[in-house]
């Protein structure tokens, strides 16, 4: 046997150490309560979102649906309540109540009053009608008024047309409002699900430090194997956790017919699908890359809440970055939020739901895939030399994170 | 004897084993040590936790690295087997630069031992065995055996949580075995065992060494390793003041004579070393360089009377406070009184 035969039947080979280690992780986390909690994780997003949405809209309501307070002598008074009746129907009014004009005098009383909810006070008289009130409110409310009065002071009722009204399926502008509102969707189901799965793998990760299995692992196979395998088994177990909620989604849309009454992306939606999972995997990988180095830098569980809160930041900082973005496609800055790896999936996954082209996706993933190779490399070159310190640190450092840890959990 | 001081070989380790760093890559060769090191240094935070270490491990042997806690111990293994690099000094495994590329070839049972607390005793083996190159099905085959084979056949589907400590030590150690490696690394591996354990240790070790498995084990239990190894390291604060055969250590210290005579005084006294001591009826006194008989012959010939007379050879605890100092002796004792006493 020549010593390369050797060689080869003695070292397991990077691929199919990392198949061992992410298999194990993979089964591990598949069969456990954080999986079913990942899997039942969009439910608890859903009915958060579902509340808070209720909420803010029942809030809305009640705050946001002032009236106006009519303080003219009787009959302006009168008129303008008979005008605003013939014209409520054909134009978004404010709703009206007729109080005493001499209240009109301190309209500061009238708007203060919390239990009448009035938005702004109108006196004066028709012709020369006056609103109160806080500048954007009186501002809003100025044409309204004066349409109202006009009519209220006109000798003949005048003849409002009908309208007939022709619905059609979509206009461009419709369409760009749907679009924008799938990106928005897109970007934020791409935030959440890649961080969620970044904490997990670091936790994963933490938990073997923890438990002393590390050792085992480094001593057997190259840290490199460790790295990939931890980062593909989770990715892996995303997949699964995307297909069962993309299922239940799917035959739930299919049931309803509701895929054809959803706004479409601009590049449709099989393609969108296919893209939404290859966006998916590059933000993984590049944000998964960068936790588990810190992963592996945290002795301690205390210590990757410290050392993970800036790139937790930073990802934050990237979601607000691409959400600006897609508001405005083709600006420099959404230029900037294509080309910076760790923003770019989430700008172009907006961008697949805005803009119809194909090619700039094949570039997008070109670019993001050398920067996922570069930013696992980089990340497993950091977590090969950091995971296995052992030695005490000195002193300082020690009184360093000490300090740090404690101003973290303060 | 084989004195090794940092960072040079002296001339006798170079004829017994050649010079390790350029010999044959054949691992097969049976006189290649498994393992060789040559002036490993490493440092953590500017804080130098081992400080040009050379190490020779014959194959087939059991061999011991003794020191207390803090030594560099663990470092040096950890070094020896990959899992960290050294920042000066090489090393060769097997004949290998690159320790992991014989990691198939290799066992290793770390000082903190760990194991998947929801994985099954049978799954934890064959996992371990998976990460050296056995097949799923086969490790998990040869995990029942040697569970059943070491009593704990009952515990093959439990989870690691649901065992005992020492079950999971077991477990662990099983995990060690399960791929048959040709070189067995062991840190501490007696620390957290009550007695019984300990000698079912031991006699394991013993097999495996039978049956031609290099073992290394690390320890600061002079018992075990005087019991076991045919070689030791003795290493203390980063460095190695001595490697080699443990016979040749306790070698290092002359051995003592104890006599007891009749005569109170007479000419035989003369015959006694200028350090003899008398303890009670007993004299003792190193043996002299002259060997047994020319004294032996003084004393008859001085009309002692010899009621007794005995040579006690020193003990390798004599030999490590002889090589390491007594500051790390006192170590190596206050870690473990009672182990070290066995």
């Amino acid at each position: 046997m020549t010593p390369a035969d050797s060689r080869a039947k003695a070292r397991l080979p990077l691929a199919r150490a990392a198949f061992v280690i992410a298999r194990r992780d993979f089964t591990a986390i598949l069969f456990s309560k954080s999986f079913l909690f990942f899997l039942l994780g969009p439910l608890f997003f859903l009915a958060i979102g579902g509340i808070a949405s209720l909420l803010s809209s029942q809030a809305i309501r009640s705050a946001d649906n002032p009236r106006l307070a009519v303080a003219m002598a009787p009959g302006d008074s009168a008129a303008f309540a008979a005008a605003h009746a013939r014209l409520a129907d054909l134009v978004d009014l404010p709703d009206i109540e007729t109080v005493e004009p001499s209240t009109a005098d301190d309209a500061g009383v009238l708007l203060g009053d919390s239990e009448r909810n009035f938005g702004a006070v109108l006196s004066g008289t028709l012709a020369a009608p006056r609103l109160s009130g806080t500048q954007d409110r009186i501002e809003r409310w100025r044409g309204p008024v004066a349409l109202v009065a006009a009519e209220a002071g006109s000798s003949g009722v005048a003849d409002y047309p009908q309208v007939a009204l022709v619905p059609t399926a979509t206009s461009v502008a419709q369409e760009r409002s749907a679009n924008a509102a799938t990106a928005t969707a897109a970007v934020t189901l791409l935030f959440l699900l890649s961080m969620l799965l970044a904490g997990m793998v670091m936790s994963n990760l933490v938990e073997e430090k923890a438990n002393k299995i590390i050792e085992i692992l480094a001593a057997a196979v190259p840290m490199d194997a460790v790295f990939f395998g931890k980062l593909f088994a989770m990715l892996a177990l995303s997949f699964v956790g995307i297909a069962v909620w993309g299922g239940v989604g799917g035959a739930i849309a299919l049931a309803g017919n509701l895929l054809e009454q959803m706004p479409a992306p601009a590049i449709g939606w099989p393609a969108f699908a296919v893209l939404f999972l290859v966006y998916f995997a590059m933000a993984y990988l590049l944000i998964g890359s960068i936790f588990l180095a810190i992963g592996s830098m945290a002795p301690t569980v205390r210590d990757v809440q410290t050392l993970s809160m800036p790139a937790t930041i930073l990802q934050l900082l990237v979601f607000f970055l691409a959400s600006y973005a897609m508001t405005d496609p083709g600006s420099p800055v959404e230029l900037f939020a294509i080309v910076f790896p760790l923003s770019s999936p989430y700008a172009m996954i907006a961008r697949a739901a805005q803009e119809p082209a194909l090619w700039p996706h094949a570039l997008a993933i070109v670019w993001q895939i050398a920067a996922v190779a570069l930013f696992v490399r980089l990340g497993a070159r950091l977590f090969r030399k950091r995971v296995m310190k052992s030695g005490p640190a000195p002193a300082t450092k020690r009184r360093f994170w000490q300090r740090t840890t404690e101003t973290a959990a303060d | 004897m084989l004195l090794h001081l940092p960072g040079r070989y002296l001339p006798g380790m170079d004829t017994a084993l050649g010079d390790p760093l350029t010999a044959s890559n054949d691992t097969a060769g049976a006189r290649a040590p498994a393992i060789e090191a040559r002036g490993l240094v490493k440092r953590f935070e500017g804080t130098t936790a081992v400080d040009g270490i050379d190490l020779a491990v014959p194959q087939g042997a059991i061999y011991g690295i003794l020191g207390p806690n803090g030594a560099g111990k663990t470092t040096t293994l950890r070094m020896l087997l990959g899992i960290i690099d050294p920042d000066e000094g090489v090393r060769r495994v097997l004949g290998h630069e690159d320790p992991h590329d014989i990691a198939r070839l290799i066992g290793y049972l770390p000082e903190e031992r760990g194991l998947y607390p929801a994985m099954k005793a049978v799954e934890a083996i064959a996992f371990m065995g998976a990460l050296r190159g056995v097949p799923l099905a086969e490790g998990r085959r040869r995990g029942r055996e040697l569970l059943e084979g070491h009593g704990l056949g009952h515990a093959a589907d439990k989870q690691i949580r649901q065992l005992s400590k020492g079950m999971a030590q077991t477990v662990q150690l099983l995990g060690t075995l399960v791929h048959r490696p040709r070189l067995v690394v062991f840190d501490e591996p007696f620390s957290g065992l009550d007695a019984i354990n300990q000698g079912k240790l031991e006699t394991l070790i013993r097999n495996l060494a039978a049956e031609g498995t290099t073992v290394i084990f690390s320890t600061h239990v002079i018992a075990h390793a005087e019991r076991l190894c045919e070689q030791v390291a003795i290493i203390a604060g980063g460095k190695v003041p001595y490697a080699g055969s443990v016979d040749a250590a306790r070698d290092r210290i002359p051995a003592q004579v104890r006599l007891e005579t009749r005569a109170r005084e007479g000419r035989w006294r003369d015959a006694l070393p200028a350090d003899a001591r008398r303890e009670g009826d007993y004299w003792y006194f190193p043996l002299p360089e002259t060997g047994i008989e020319p004294l032996l012959r003084a004393l008859i010939e001085g009309e002692a009377g010899i009621l007794s007379l005995s040579i006690e050879r020193a003990g390798l605890h004599d030999a490590f406070v002889d090589i390491a100092g007594e500051a790390a002796a006192r170590a190596l004792a206050e870690q473990s009184p009672a182990e070290a006493v066995q």
